[in-house]
């Protein structure tokens, strides 16, 4: 696609659009609904930008593909939805070991086990608190299809700021919703052509230089870990991103949620306009807005969270609010979808 | 007869003796000696029956053995 | 008089001592690599992918670009850089724990897709680095510390010939199953090994090469005792020769 204008398209195919025009030059992905239409749309886009696209044999293949691309300073990406996203907790972290840039995308569906193939959030945990070892990595969470695009570019620029996997996690119903929203093709990436020092493209003119997660000898893993911990401060620190929805003086009550259960939830409040409710919806998931959740909660009477899970984010709002308000929490689990009716039912009965 | 000899890097020796049957000369045995690391390693013998075959310097894992011909000077 | 240099170190290795126990065989085929990488000058365009195992520190003796895979994952970490970088020249070097059990998806699917890569495959049948565990390669009755009695066929399978398991697939150019235990056999195992390189960088595709490699501590035998095990056991069910060669 050329030019820059406004499309009516799938959340998955923006999410491709979006990876091309940051400069994602290789993709590996394996078959898993919701998210099908990205390896399927990536595997006619991406040799039109003369990238590479493989369809992996296993999402254990895809992460560790992304991880040799990530080694050569190639901009890269895999995507899944939540059983392959478990497989692929072993490459993340040892992307996060080794310092390697990568984005990944869920498109989360019910869960545990196979599950089924409806949205839900049941990953947040597996999101947040991600694989083996002490680390972090950047998790966005759009809800609406502008943002899918927005994020997963922001996502490859975040990646090559910090070194370090970076991830979208939305779900099933805005994977497959289409909706209009603004391409920017002509947006640059932040570091288009930052020289990758570290990345391994031959020893020409120097010493062979190696990239690892493994560090044995003596207090060396422990510095490493001090040095990362360094770089998760600074996430914490800069990368906070929330919206506020119809928070003032006035608000009343707060919900609390993110991605898709964050659309439902302004559904919810068009229909009770009689109650003064605002909406915090985090967009960072990692790291979690807590302060500024604690600041626009400060006046409020009841604090509702809604997710599409049985109450992952719940531990971070109660993180964020240090016990100063009530919370109430609802949720639909197994990739069920709540109606706005049955947030609103659940606010009167709670208020 | 061409005639040669080995140079052994005493501290990259771990005394693991595969070169000793590769030596059709029996110029290679075990040294008394240990290296930094505390292995036994083992010796050029120099009894000048060193022909350069560089047999010993292929079998060395530790590519510790430098092998060299040595010429006449020209006259 | 003067002095020739007939052998000497070569220059894609490390000034590092190898960690690997005395005799151990992959410090031959270490110094292999570098050989053939000296000889062919492609020191600055060879990307290494080190596997999990005892060889996981191979990066700390040669000279060029290498990066670590996860257990098992080196063929398509290995995969991405070439396709990336298809002027490189690009090998995985893995254990048989980490190729023939763990890894078993990533080398077929590899082999399969016929990227145009080299696998350098020690078998040495036991997980070295752990301790000498049974690996998929551990031959019928071996005693290891998992199979004290010896590897039982009945329960544990029999060992897998990973050569003769990739001849099939149409992916795989050349593959050659060698050994290292004498001046002879190291110098033919070069010659396979700069062959699959060459494949490589003349475009011909994946080349894979065994070679059958000791395991003195574990096998609780000294390096010559070792290599003569290779020879008569080893070597006796896994056989020695050129098992697939397309050109």
């Amino acid at each position: 696609m050329n030019g820059n204008g406004t499309v009516f398209i799938k959340g998955n195919h923006a999410i491709v659009e979006a990876a091309l025009d940051a400069g994602c030059r290789f993709y590996a992905g394996y078959p898993i609904t919701p998210q099908n239409e990205i390896p399927e749309y990536m595997s006619k886009r991406m040799p039109e930008e003369k990238g590479v696209f493989i369809q992996a044999e296993s999402e254990l293949i895809s992460i560790n593909m992304v991880f040799g691309a990530a080694t050569t300073g190639a901009r890269a990406m895999t995507t899944s939805s939540s059983p392959g996203m478990s497989l692929m907790q072993e490459g993340i972290s040892y992307m996060a070991g080794a310092e390697l840039p990568g984005v990944l995308v869920n498109v989360m569906r019910g869960g545990p086990g196979l599950g089924n193939i409806s949205p839900s959030q049941s990953d947040y945990y597996q999101a947040v608190k991600p694989g083996h070892g002490d680390f972090h990595m950047i998790t966005l969470a759009p809800s609406n299809l502008q943002e899918m695009y927005d994020y997963t570019f922001d996502a490859f620029d975040l990646a090559d700021k910090y070194r370090n996997p970076v991830m979208i996690l939305t779900d099933g119903l805005l994977g497959q919703m289409m909706e209009s929203m603004d391409m920017k093709h002509d947006r640059k990436p932040l570091y288009p052509d930052a020289k990758k020092e570290w990345a391994l493209t031959g020893a020409v003119g120097r010493k062979g230089q190696r990239i690892v997660s493994l560090l044995m000898d003596p207090g060396v893993l422990e510095a490493h870990n001090i040095k990362l911990g360094k770089k998760w401060k600074t996430m914490i620190e800069n990368e906070r991103k929330y919206e506020l929805f119809n928070v003032n003086e006035e608000t009343q009550y707060l919900i609390v949620a993110f991605g898709s259960m964050a659309r439902i939830s302004k559904g919810a409040m068009k229909l009770m306009k009689d109650l003064k409710i605002g909406l915090f919806r985090p967009i960072t998931v990692w790291p979690y807005p807590y302060e500024e959740l604690k600041k626009a909660a400060a006046g409020v009477k009841k604090v509702f969270v809604f997710e599409m899970n049985q109450g992952q984010m719940l531990d971070d709002v109660k993180i964020g609010l240090e016990g100063s308000k009530p919370v109430e929490f609802f949720g639909r689990a197994g990739g069920g979808v709540p109606m706005p009716e049955e947030l609103c039912d659940f606010i009167n009965k709670n208020k | 007869m061409r005639k040669g000899k080995i140079k052994i890097d005493e501290n990259r020796c771990k005394g693991c003796k595969l070169c000793i049957p590769e030596c059709k000369v029996d110029e290679i045995r075990m040294s008394t000696k240990s290296n930094k690391y505390g292995y036994n390693i083992v010796e050029f013998r120099a009894a000048n029956r060193c022909n350069a075959c560089t047999l010993c310097a292929i079998v060395c894992p530790e590519a510790a053995i430098e092998v060299f011909e040595l010429l006449e000077d020209d006259k | 008089m003067k002095e020739k240099v007939l052998y000497k170190r070569p220059v894609a290795l490390s000034e590092k001592p190898f960690s690997y126990c005395p005799g151990c065989t992959h410090s031959t085929i270490h110094k292999l690599i570098a050989e053939i990488v000296d000889e062919l000058g492609i020191r600055e365009k060879t990307i290494g992918v080190a596997p999990v195992g005892c060889a996981v520190f191979a990066y700390d003796f040669w000279n060029f670009d290498v990066t670590e895979a996860a257990h098992g994952r080196a063929p398509v970490v290995a995969t991405a850089i070439k396709r990336i970088m298809p002027e490189k020249v690009v090998f995985s070097y893995q254990g048989d724990g980490d190729l023939a059990s763990i890894g078993m998806a990533e080398i077929i699917h590899t082999a399969n897709r016929g990227e145009n890569l080299t696998v350098i495959f020690i078998n040495n049948t036991n997980y070295g680095m752990t301790g000498g565990q049974m690996a998929p390669t551990t031959l019928a009755k071996q005693v290891t510390t998992t199979s004290p009695l010896g590897r039982d066929v009945k329960t544990s399978g029999y060992p897998i010939r990973m050569s003769e398991l990739l001849l099939p697939l149409q992916g795989v150019k050349y593959i050659e199953r060698v050994k290292a235990t004498d001046a002879i056999s190291i110098i033919r195992t070069k010659k396979a090994i700069k062959k699959a390189f060459m494949n490589q960088i003349t475009h011909v595709g994946f080349s894979f090469i065994e070679v059958l490699s000791n395991c003195p501590t574990n096998w609780k035998k000294d390096p010559v005792e070792s290599n003569k095990w290779v020879d008569e056991t080893m070597a006796e069910f896994f056989q020695i020769g050129k098992i697939k060669d397309i050109q």
